[in-house]
């Protein structure tokens, strides 16, 4: 503490340029022990799914990697329902980008572009969503959904999806748009544009970034979420309402894989959005 | 200057409107209304079965409790991983890449992930092992060792769901005018002090959203609980799940379904009145 007050920088810019050496050692001996406590856990499902039973069993366990094969993975793959279950998983999900985009950025270019009646109960209702437990409604959804032809089908699961992921892209798009002056709009409007021209050509392409990341977020929460999945499906399970009805009888090692399996695209995603990342949660947590 | 009133902004927003009333104000109403529907008339025969099964009061109990751990530590935590990330001149960005890994990891992919370090022979028992604590594989997540279990379904949920309250902060801690802060130091301001009198109070808002999101998911915690300790550890939401999938009666998770709606909304109201900033406390 003191020397920081004796050896005061000039600038609070390149502060952490003048942390004494002993702080800074301990500042980077926290941030390693933080990315190991995120890493690890990764790190040893990982093993256990290319590790086969054997290795699960293995005693005392070292960890270093040893005996890693392709195997076990294929294996789990090929078990009856795995491929299908993954399957329905990225057509719940693929299902759940297309609807809250095609329903939330609508609602978000109306918000960013327009003052109109109604528009503060507009938003209280996107965010009366977040103060309830939204997967908990699939229980009462069953019954219509038997109905309709709509249970055990990913269409089905997409829709309660698609209630976690249109509040969140309705927000995103919202101020998505209002970054994109409008007055570019105008302005192919002044060239002849229709309102729709303009937007297509002009606005669009702009917005197409943020979209896109709007699309992944969209995308991570459908293939993740597992309570309403499970409520909602018998034969045709997504991959995480699979994986939770097999959790009981299915070896270690298939969990692992089937865990491993779970995370692989969701480590990626957030690399792809990891610019946005903040911008978005940024704005989604108003 | 926002374009004048016309039919357009209606247009755009109907299908949402639409979308959220039948999928989410319908099942809202219809949830309600199952749990006090019995066979003729309305009762609260479904809240007293569910008050009366064996697990309920443990499941309220182990709810609760895991709230009360998971969510203060997650937000402390985060506010720990915010201060030192924003400290860093190099590779802040692989770093912050790494800390919000997990915002894209399911509930039930960290209880696998998390079993793979505590099962039977799993590594946590190899290093209590190799330090000589323990002489052969031990088990941590049965009904034997209800604290063990309780501790690992923690650990777990706090691995997974710091980096959304992470994200959160972070997003609010770049709002924060720098000049504050400088002008403390100016004045002699101690780090401590800073952080209490000037970043907390301006972080509130976003402490309030992040609060109010995870408590929410928090009463809401089901499959990392499954994916460790199976049924041996009953939450509110994994109780629904067994009431409508194993037993078929619809009636009693609408029960549970309504107390857990109940539950959400009275934590949000007590952030909302206890976090709630004045307009004139914004920068």
């Amino acid at each position: 503490m003191t020397a920081i007050t004796t050896e005061r920088p000039q600038a609070g810019k390149n502060r952490s340029m003048t942390l004494p050496a002993a702080r800074r050692f301990l500042l980077w001996t926290g941030i390693v022990v933080l990315l190991a406590w995120v890493l690890v856990p990764i790190y040893f499902v990982a093993l256990g799914a290319f590790g086969g039973r054997l290795g699960v069993f293995r005693w005392p366990k070292s960890i270093w990697p040893s005996n890693l094969a392709i195997e076990p993975m294929m294996q789990f793959l090929t078990i009856e329902g795995v491929f299908n279950a993954l399957v329905n998983s990225l057509i719940a999900a693929g299902l759940t980008v297309l609807f809250s985009i095609a329903l939330g950025a609508p609602a978000g270019y109306a918000l960013a572009r327009y003052t109109f009646r109604g528009q503060n109960a507009y938003r209280l209702l996107v965010l009366l969503t977040r103060a309830f437990p939204l997967a908990i409604l699939a229980l009462p959804l069953t019954v219509s959904f038997i109905r309709l032809g709509l249970y055990d089908t990913p269409f089905g699961v997409s829709l309660i999806h698609t209630v976690l992921a249109l509040p969140f892209a309705a927000l995103v798009t919202q101020s998505l748009f209002m970054g994109i002056p409008r007055e570019y709009e105008e302005a192919a409007w002044v060239f002849g544009c229709t309102r729709l021209q303009a937007f297509m050509r002009v606005v669009l392409p702009l917005a197409l970034p943020g979209l896109a990341a709007t699309a992944i977020f969209a995308f991570v929460i459908s293939w993740n979420e597992v309570f309403a999945a499970s409520i909602l499906t018998v034969r045709e399970r997504t991959l995480t309402a699979y994986l939770l009805r097999i959790l009981a009888e299915s070896p270690l090692h298939y969990r692992f894989a089937g865990g491993f399996i779970l995370i692989i695209p969701s480590v990626l995603f957030i690399f792809a959005v990891r610019r946005y990342l903040f911008a978005v949660w940024g704005i989604a947590s108003k | 200057m926002p374009a004048r009133a016309s039919w357009i902004p209606y247009a755009l927003i109907a299908p949402s409107v639409v979308f959220l009333g039948v999928l989410f104000i319908v099942p809202l109403v219809q949830t309600v209304w199952l749990s006090v529907a019995t066979g003729d008339g309305i009762s609260l025969e479904n809240y007293q079965r569910m008050a009366g099964d064996l697990n309920f009061s443990l499941a309220v109990r182990n709810t609760f409790l895991l709230t009360l751990v998971v969510v203060p530590v997650q937000v402390a935590l985060a506010l720990a991983m915010a201060t030192m990330v924003t400290k860093l001149d190099k590779g802040r960005d692989l770093v912050l890449w790494v800390l919000t890994i997990p915002l894209g990891i399911s509930d039930l992919a960290a209880g696998l992930a998390w079993l793979s370090l505590l099962q039977n022979t799993g590594y946590l028992n190899s290093a209590l092992y190799a330090l000589g604590l323990i002489s052969g594989p031990t088990g941590w997540l049965s009904q034997e060792t209800p604290w063990a279990l309780f501790f690992s379904i923690a650990m777990a949920e706090i691995w997974r769901a710091t980096a959304i309250v992470l994200v959160i902060l972070i997003a609010g801690l770049q709002l924060i005018p720098k000049e504050f802060s400088e002008a403390a130091e100016i004045f002699g301001a101690r780090p401590w002090t800073r952080f209490r009198r000037i970043t907390l109070p301006l972080l509130k808002p976003s402490l309030q959203s992040a609060l109010i999101l995870r408590t929410v998911l928090a009463f809401e915690v089901f499959a990392v609980v499954y994916a460790l300790g199976g049924r041996n550890f009953p939450v509110l939401a994994g109780e629904a799940y067994v009431w409508q999938n194993d037993n078929q009666n619809y009636g009693v998770a609408a029960a549970y379904a309504v107390l857990i709606m109940t539950i959400s909304l009275a934590a949000t109201a007590v952030y909302l009145r206890v976090l709630r900033t004045r307009p004139e406390q914004l920068p």
